[in-house]
């Protein structure tokens, strides 16, 4: 089962819960921010897209002090998958679990377009469904999804293989023309150093119908959902 | 009943108000007294132009708006269109014009924020946004600076409200200098059963205010603001713009879809021009009640503010309902979830009287009717503008032809009217929800419709909107047709069948005959258009008074249309989607240069006649495209419009959702036969036509013939250059695709000195 959380201000999390549940035939189910646990049954948790409290402070700054976030913390720590979707990646950033900001895009305004990704590790249990050099076309919509770490930050998050994804162009090649917010390293999405936590950009549950977004998207969830399948046939 | 502190209230004051001599007199008879200072509040906005449509409702009576499929129309919040399945297509489009002069970002952010609330009063969940712009000429700082405000204001509001915004318009020219129009569309999906309407019924129900608190913002901003014209003062009226809060609103459309899927709630009101006033006389006026309030319930924001402030408070993200008795409970357990403001502020009486008290005495005191349904209507004095024949003159014989095509396609292709408008839809969020099934950048947008539990359908609908405005200025009658007919070919370009209109009059001031002249012809033109095309009219609104200092704004009756496409997977696009098609022509070309781009461009000139509409043909035309698509006889169809046939063909080759992936586009070699001038065949903009492509020409000629529609086939898709020649002879124009799209991509960022 996964926990798609709903902060006041979220608005992707029934289309998240829709990709999840409606098209991928994963259980799924809407968690509000003021529970302080976690439904019992929970193998994964997705922070949707949004603008959680309005995002009137920092992007994600209010949402980190929501109650539920403690047990987030508690059911990552114990290793459980945690993905976190342009809203909840700056949330996940806030609240210390995972590393670097999101700043204001480079150009300064709002933008909504497909873009290019790299994938540039291929591992459960977020890409496992991928192989690395394998492009992904998926919408980023923000404002604020230029990805910065400080030098030695970057340094240590390059070293340790924690940049999950890169902007590139439809080939694959990673440039500055393809680099859409002014990302550093062109930057799309980057996990914790356990890998059990990943911090995304672009929206993949946008991306799960032929007709409406492609299907590229799948290959990030559904990666997922395999994760979260084989850790409910372990048991 | 007057208070110490109050003003005295007289004619003089009554006139400050925008209250006429007679209105003041019918005030002082309706109550057998002289008003208290909220009532005169209270009277001067319910009577404004904006609340009230003085002018305009003789005009507004003969719009057609009853249809097989309308469930509601005019009069109600929005309209509702039954599109099966037991669901309704909610809509409406409404101005935010003088604000957003004023206060760029929050002018367009509020107008977004409150056509959303005007769709989810009625039960809706919104789901689609379109937005129709006017700016002056985009070399005035002016119009940069307005712009920017404005996209970025629609943006940080329908962006963070979790609702697309799935396509518009935007068009430049220097009547709009000095008054912008930002005209913002929603459309959201009800079930048919769970409609609210607004309504404040049951003797003795408890009238409860949800959302945010009261403050002292856009006091007077409807009344004042929209119901004058501008002059060198308008800035000081920067007090009375509202300022949004997205977030509240996302909030407020959750909680009250929540307790609409209860049937706790009577009736529900937002609270939108002239706030608490006019939604609570309108909820009573419409039941035939009375309302008993009470001031000191009403969440404040601030301290010591007095009746008058509370009651014309237009504060943003508010709304009335009138909830069963006994309810009172349940309603507030799921707005303060939320963490909304939620206060029992009054109870339904069956006297008739809108009672208001505040520190325990009665501050208001009026009957409800003459003041809600039986306001002023006036029949002000109509004159066709003495000009009106010099704008019509045009004798083509003295208009120079053109004598390099590919240049004017160009120049034409890097007009801000004409150019890609990316650098606009791109800061919108387009596709939240997950419907966006043809994103911003074709003819019309085309989403997925899902159930209110999120179930998706079959179903599809597709959504435009248009004007034509120099064609309005030369023609009002035949310029608003031109409109209807065009919004309904965007349409029916997708494969949907065009269901009914929703439209925003933008005009002048109607203390002026000729620009009442030019309404009367406008709502004509639009009346005559629906009937014909079995569009009805089921919502709208006027904005008189888009003038400043005398000078008028050409007439823009804006016009929404929606369709519905049975199976949204089956639809048309409006690019070339790959090489090897017959590329089609459906419709007539004739001899006509009469308000296009080209002659105003190019020859600096607007004049003539407008192009006419054959309304039988658009009729036609919308079951050809229907029944093509359907059979995918029909790949992709686009409205020849703007620019005309030589613009279309080169926004079929380079267009396209995708043009900003670095599609390369698909071009086409065309072949004209030639019987009029050149520049009218490339460039005239004669209506009722369309670029089709088509794997199987043979068979969409043959089903045009059978439906009587006239098509030919010119030409076929492929390659990297946009060729356009006669039957016989050297091409016209031969141009790279790369060099169309640089003019084209670039039309509007590189004026606003934008890398972006």
């Amino acid at each position: 089962m996964f926990s798609v959380i709903q902060f006041p201000g979220s608005l992707d999390d029934r289309d998240m819960r829709f990709a999840l549940d409606g098209v991928l035939k994963a259980s799924a189910q809407l968690v509000w921010h003021k529970e302080t646990q976690l439904p019992a049954d929970t193998r994964g948790v997705v922070l949707p897209g949004g603008f959680s409290y309005g995002d009137y402070l920092r992007c994600g700054a209010m949402a980190k002090y929501s109650p539920v976030m403690a047990a987030v913390k508690r059911f990552a720590d114990a290793g459980g998958p945690v993905l976190g979707v342009c809203n909840g990646f700056q949330v996940l950033c806030e609240a210390g679990l995972l590393p670097g900001a999101l700043l204001r895009n480079r150009n300064l305004h709002f933008g909504c377009a497909f873009v290019h990704l790299r994938v540039e590790r291929a591992r459960a249990p977020f890409t496992s469904r991928a192989i690395v050099g394998q492009v992904l076309r998926i919408p980023i919509k923000n404002g604020e999804g230029a990805y910065y770490a400080a030098s030695d930050e970057l340094a240590r998050i390059e070293a340790n293989g924690q940049v999950v994804l890169r902007y590139c162009d439809a080939n694959g090649v990673v440039d500055e023309a393809s680099n859409p917010n002014g990302s550093l390293a062109n930057i799309a999405g980057v996990s914790n150093p356990r890998g059990n936590v990943l911090g995304l950009m672009p929206h993949p549950e946008h991306a799960v119908e032929p007709g409406i977004g492609g299907t590229d998207g799948r290959v990030l969830l559904g990666s997922l959902i395999d994760a979260v399948r084989g850790a409910e046939r372990a048991r | 009943m007057m208070r110490r502190s109050d003003p005295v209230v007289d004619l003089a004051l009554a006139r400050e108000h925008g209250l006429s001599d007679a209105e003041y007199a019918r005030i002082v008879e309706i109550l057998g007294r002289t008003p208290s200072f909220p009532e005169l509040g209270i009277f001067s906005v319910m009577w404004s132009e904006h609340c009230s449509y003085k002018s305009s409702k003789r005009y507004l009576r003969q719009l057609p708006t009853r249809g097989e499929r309308v469930l509601h129309g005019p009069g109600e919040n929005a309209g509702a269109v039954d599109i099966g399945d037991g669901l309704a297509a909610v809509f409406k489009i409404e101005s935010h014009n003088h604000p957003s002069f004023i206060a760029p970002k929050q002018g367009a952010a509020t107008g977004v924020g409150g056509i959303l609330r005007d769709v989810f009063t009625m039960g809706a969940r919104p789901v689609a946004s379109l937005d129709s712009l006017r700016f002056g000429p985009l070399e005035q700082p002016l119009h940069q600076y307005l712009l920017a405000g404005v996209v970025e204001g629609i943006g940080s509001y329908g962006n963070a409200v979790g609702v697309a915004t799935v396509g518009g318009e935007a068009q430049f020219h220097r009547c709009y200098g000095g008054n912008i129009l930002v005209n913002a569309f929603n459309l959201g999906i009800a079930e048919i059963d769970k409609i609210f309407l607004a309504r404040a019924a049951g003797v003795g129900n408890p009238v409860i205010y949800v959302g945010s608190k009261t403050g002292r913002d856009g006091i007077h901003g409807a009344s004042l603001l929209a119901s004058a014209e501008f002059d060198e003062s308008s800035e000081a009226k920067l007090p009375t713009v509202q300022v949004g809060d997205p977030f509240t609103e996302k909030c407020l459309i959750e909680a009250c879809l929540e307790l609409m899927a209860s049937d706790a709630v009577v009736g529900i009101q937002d609270m939108g021009a002239a706030g608490l006033t006019c939604s609570s006389f309108e909820m009573a006026s419409s039941s035939g009640t009375g309302i008993a309030l009470d001031l000191d319930a009403v969440p404040q924001r601030e301290a010591g503010m007095t009746p008058y402030e509370l009651l014309l408070s237009e504060s943003q993200e508010r709304m009335l309902l009138v909830a069963k008795a006994g309810r009172e409970d349940e309603v507030a357990a799921i707005f303060r979830r939320w963490d909304l403001e939620v206060a029992v502020v009054g109870r339904v009486t069956d006297d008739g009287r809108m009672r208001i008290q505040w520190h325990g005495e009665t501050v208001v005191d009026i009957p409800v009717d003459p003041v809600a349904r039986s306001s002023p209507e006036l029949d002000r004095p109509v004159r066709a503008p003495a000009d009106l024949g010099e704008r019509q003159k045009l004798d083509l014989a003295s208009v120079a032809p053109e004598d390099d095509f590919a240049g004017a396609l160009c120049a034409l292709l890097d007009s801000p009217n004409l150019g890609s408008k990316e650098w606009i839809y791109r800061q919108y969020d387009q596709l939240v929800q997950g419907n966006t099934a043809i994103r911003p950048g074709g003819d019309a947008a085309l989403v997925r419709v899902r159930r209110p539990d999120g179930t998706p359908t079959r179903k599809g609908l597709a959504l435009a909107v248009d004007c034509n405005a120099r064609w309005c200025w030369l023609d009002p009658r035949a310029g608003a047709i031109a409109a209807v007919a065009e919004a309904a070919r965007n349409v029916a370009c997708s494969g949907a069948r065009p269901l009914a209109l929703t439209n925003c009059l933008n005009f002048g001031s109607p203390e002026r005959p000729e620009i009442m002249w030019e309404f009367a012809e406008a709502t004509r033109g639009i009346a005559q258009a629906a009937l014909a095309l079995d569009t009805p009219v089921v919502s709208g609104n006027v904005s008189f008074y888009n003038e400043t200092s005398g000078s008028a704004i050409f007439p823009t009756p804006t016009v929404a249309v929606v369709g519905l496409l049975e199976d949204w997977q089956r639809h048309a696009v409006a690019h070339f989607p790959e090489a090897g098609l017959a590329v089609v022509l459906l419709g007539e070309t004739r001899e006509e240069l009469g308000g296009s781009e080209w002659l105003a461009q190019r020859r600096g000139l607007e004049a003539g006649l407008p192009p006419a509409v054959d309304l039988a043909h658009e009729k036609r035309l919308h079951e050809l495209l229907a029944a093509g698509v359907a059979r995918a006889l029909i790949r992709s169809a686009h409205d020849v419009s703007d620019g005309g046939l030589a613009v279309a063909l080169a926004e079929c080759a380079i267009a396209g959702p995708d043009s900003t992936e670095g599609r390369r586009g698909v071009g086409a070699a065309i072949r004209l036969p030639c019987t009029i001038r050149p520049d009218a065949l490339l460039f005239g903009e004669s209506t009722g036509r369309v670029v089709a492509t088509s794997g199987d020409a043979a068979s969409l000629l043959e089903l045009a013939k059978q439906l009587g529609v006239r098509a030919q086939r010119i030409g076929e898709t492929g390659g990297a250059r946009l060729s356009i020649a006669p039957l016989d002879g050297e091409p016209w124009l031969d141009v790279e695709l790369e060099q169309l799209q640089a003019c084209w991509r670039r039309a509007i960022p590189r004026r606003l000195g934008d890398a972006g």
